[in-house]
């Protein structure tokens, strides 16, 4: 199933719900609906505020579940300007409160909450995939 | 959607969270904090019906944690699994006072 979107922030409360109707119906646990939701909306959020600034445009989701046990996948593709999100350092963990950034953050989690996470740039358009088994 | 509920009495503010903190969510409480911590020492968030927590949420409760070090402390409270789990893979459950 797809959904297609402007890429602005405000339509993050939309992509959510249609990812969490189908997590609900496939009896994903709460936690990890978390996890998901937590990550869809960093990669989201990511391409809404940065791929076609300053000007805007659209993004596609493709979400499937299958197999048993099932496994989900995300696919998060646009067409603005390229960008590797995995091309991002981690960030330090072991700083002290005073010297903390909260930048890089989200696509830590992302890749720490997923089982795999894949970036492509193809035929002009980003492309970037996370999968998670559901249980 | 987010519902902050705060009380204020003297130098200690109690902020209650409820829903969710994410991207949209976020500079609400943003806005709120900056509002009511002026004078205050003692800071105490209360999660006990906050169900999600993004990075946006994350980098409010770390800039806030900043300010407080600063001017008195903050306890957060009343965590749940889930939200526990964000703040152990983030690190943030070494730099936050969780009770």
């Amino acid at each position: 199933m797809e959904i297609e979107m402007e890429a602005v922030p405000q339509n993050l409360p939309q992509l959510l719900e249609w990812i969490e109707t189908r997590l609900e119906e496939a009896d994903c646990p709460p936690k990890t609906q978390m996890q998901i939701a937590v990550a869809a909306e960093e990669i989201f959020v990511n391409i809404a505020n940065y791929a076609y600034a300053p000007g805007t445009g659209r993004v596609t989701a493709r979400m499937d579940i299958s197999g048993e046990p099932p496994r989900l996948s995300i696919t998060f593709i646009d067409s603005g300007v390229p960008y590797d999100p995995l091309s991002r350092a981690d960030p330090d963990l072991s700083l002290p409160v005073e010297q903390r950034e909260v930048g890089g953050l989200g696509i830590y989690m992302t890749k720490k909450f997923m089982d795999s996470v894949s970036y492509e740039y193809i035929d002009g358009c980003n492309v970037f995939t996370m999968k998670k088994y559901l249980s | 959607m987010l519902n902050i509920s705060k009380n204020i009495s003297g130098d200690k503010a109690v902020f209650e969270l409820e829903g969710r903190l994410d991207t949209n969510t976020a500079p609400q409480l943003e806005a709120e904090l900056k509002a009511a911590l002026g004078g205050v020492s003692e800071l105490v968030l209360s999660l006990e019906k906050l169900d999600y927590i993004s990075s946006a949420g994350l980098r409010i409760l770390l800039s806030t944690q900043k300010i407080m070090t600063k001017q008195g402390a903050m306890k957060v409270t009343k965590v749940n699994a889930a939200v526990m789990e964000i703040f152990e893979v983030t690190g943030f459950a070494d730099i936050l006072t969780i009770e």
